[in-house]
């Protein structure tokens, strides 16, 4: 972005002229990245930054075409969730973060495909068939954030937006060999956001490399009194120049290569923690006892929370509605039942029931209070070291059919991204190797809490001396 | 099995969902996996634990009690898959 930003100002390229390149290359794409172009609105926006950039305009993000995940809300623009129930459904407002992106001059060229509402980690589950990975089109590129991670990769955007609610955005980013950021929960707007798991919930970033990731992340942040969950606090621009990570304390869990975690991941892993130790990073052994518990944990509290969010899908005053015998909670029903497809039905029911009377103190109060457990857990880690660091997902990018008949399987693959969401702090994948057979693995950093700088800081100089965020698949 | 057919059932009713034998086998089947897995957290000890609700310290955020400008009702109804006169119109409901 800081590249083609520089472009522009020495006229070597124009916006309209990138947004046309990027407008054919995504109607030709095989990936099936994208579930919406913009391509009046994008070529409208570029004439606008075309205006501006004469005028002087010095923003970075003038002109820069991002993608965002369908499931954040665009005016005007088809905002589906990559479901049936909400396949006509176009907002009449812009979500907070994309009112702050065109308000820094940046071009929304479309919407990515992602699992339907985001309740997934394959982007297989989309009302309009799987996004293939670039790197390898008979795989997966993680999800649910696939679109916009197989986007940002083949260079169909320069940047895009997903969601992460349990590892939606840095487990595609780690499969697709880009950057993704969560930020912490309460510093990014969720205003706009189809609504998952409340508690959870959080938009962020993806990008080449963490310096994109970095002037994202300053332009979406920030309080919004639309959001009642956003932290009414100051938040300083991110300047990242300059950073240094030496004496730097960072802590590697045990339980973060544990079983399941392939070989190849863990050993890609380990020598980016090594390369961390010789940029001057201190490396310590730290222990987070309780977080083998967060799969069980999320799969209760995320589920439940949908059962509640989903709720509001009845065909009454948006979306998709199938009538059934003219009774109005047949009409609910068959609304649903034809609306949504079998992860999300699997979803609601498992938070329904996690919920109904005689089991919510065994499932929903119980995994609440682990929760508690799995948020200690950091803040005594965090006494001890400023970055935590590990694996993001236990294995690269995957054949699109694998594991499918397996719900659970598919569950346990967020083990390493999960804790992150269920103690709200911030995380970013980086690229840190391939497998033998090409695919990219990442390594996740976490940090305290509003501590992005740090985090953000340690990726760029992470990149600064590696080339693996540069390899084009 | 943890969860019977009938709970099944039930959770799907309470979910305003319908399903077919075969959902309701291939659902069945998944749900009793997925609470076997979930068992683990019955045996740690989490007495005297506050269950966590927020992961930040923002408690009952309150905004200015001013007046502003909402949506327009024609933007509000844009969606609605039917209305009239102003409102949504659904099956009737009491007869």
């Amino acid at each position: 972005m800081l590249e083609t930003a520089r472009q522009f100002r020495c006229s070597t390229v124009r916006p309209t002229e990138l947004v046309e390149g990027l407008i054919d290359k995504i109607r030709d794409d095989s990936l099936n990245a994208y579930i919406t172009l913009d391509e009046a609105g994008a070529l409208r926006d570029a004439k606008k930054a075309e205006t501006a950039l004469s005028n002087g305009s010095d923003d970075t993000l003038v002109g820069i075409p991002i993608a965002i995940k369908d499931n954040i809300c665009t005016r005007g623009i088809q905002t589906t969730c990559a479901s049936d129930i909400l396949k006509n459904f176009t907002p009449t407002y812009d979500a907070t973060v994309v009112a702050r992106l065109r308000d820094r001059g940046a071009i929304i060229i479309g919407k990515t495909n992602l699992d339907e509402f985001a309740m997934g980690s394959t982007t297989t589950t989309s009302n309009i068939g799987p996004t293939k990975n670039p790197w390898d089109e008979t795989r997966t590129p993680g999800g649910s954030s696939g679109g916009s991670a197989a986007a940002v990769a083949a260079g169909l955007c320069l940047g895009a937006l997903g969601s992460d609610t349990g590892g939606s955005i840095r487990q595609p980013a780690s499969f697709c060999g880009i950057t993704g950021l969560k930020p912490t929960y309460g510093s990014v707007s969720r205003y706009g956001l189809v609504a998952f798991a409340s508690s959870l919930d959080q938009i962020g970033p993806m990008g080449r490399s963490a310096r994109d990731v970095a002037l994202l992340y300053d332009a979406i942040k920030g309080h919004d009194p639309r959001d009642s969950t956003s932290v009414p606090r100051g938040f300083p621009a991110i300047n990242l120049e300059g950073t240094d990570i030496k004496g730097l304390c960072i802590g590697v869990p045990d339980e973060f290569f544990a079983e399941g975690l392939s070989p190849e991941v863990e050993q890609a892993v380990r020598q980016g923690i090594s390369m961390f130790e010789e940029l001057g990073a201190r490396v310590v052994p730290i222990s987070l006892p309780s977080v083998r518990y967060g799969v069980a944990v999320y799969y209760i509290i995320a589920t439940a929370e949908a059962s509640s969010n989903l709720a509001r899908y009845d065909g009454v005053r948006y979306g998709v509605r199938k009538d059934g015998s003219g009774d109005l909670t047949d009409m609910y029903m068959e609304t649903r039942s034809q609306g949504f497809g079998s992860e999300v039905k699997r979803r609601i029911m498992l938070g329904t029931y996690a919920l109904s009377a005689g089991y919510y103190d065994a499932y929903y109060k119980k995994a609440s209070q682990v929760r508690a457990l799995i948020s200690k857990d950091f803040t005594d880690a965090f006494k001890d070291c400023d970055l935590i660091a590990g694996p993001t997902a236990p294995v690269s990018a995957f054949g699109l059919n694998e594991m499918m008949d397996d719900p659970l399987s598919i569950y346990l693959l967020d083990i390493y991204t999960i804790p992150a969401n269920l103690a709200g702090l911030p995380a970013l994948s980086i690229p840190c190797g391939f497998t033998g057979d090409g695919m990219p693995i990442g390594m996740q950093l976490m940090a305290p809490h509003f501590r992005e700088d740090t985090l953000l800081g340690a990726g760029m100089t992470f990149q600064d001396h590696t080339r693996f965020h540069e390899v084009l698949p | 099995m943890k969860i019977t057919a009938s709970e099944v059932l039930h959770v799907a009713r309470l979910s305003r969902l319908k399903l077919n034998a075969d959902e309701l086998t291939r659902f069945q089947k998944d749900l009793n996996a997925i609470l076997e897995y979930m068992d683990m957290l019955a045996d740690i000890d989490t007495a005297g634990i506050t269950a966590s609700v927020h992961t930040t310290t923002a408690m009952n955020v309150m905004r200015p009690d001013t007046v502003r400008d909402s949506q327009e009702l024609s933007e509000t109804l844009a969606n609605a898959p039917r209305h009239l006169h102003g409102t949504v119109v659904v099956p009737k409901v009491i007869e």
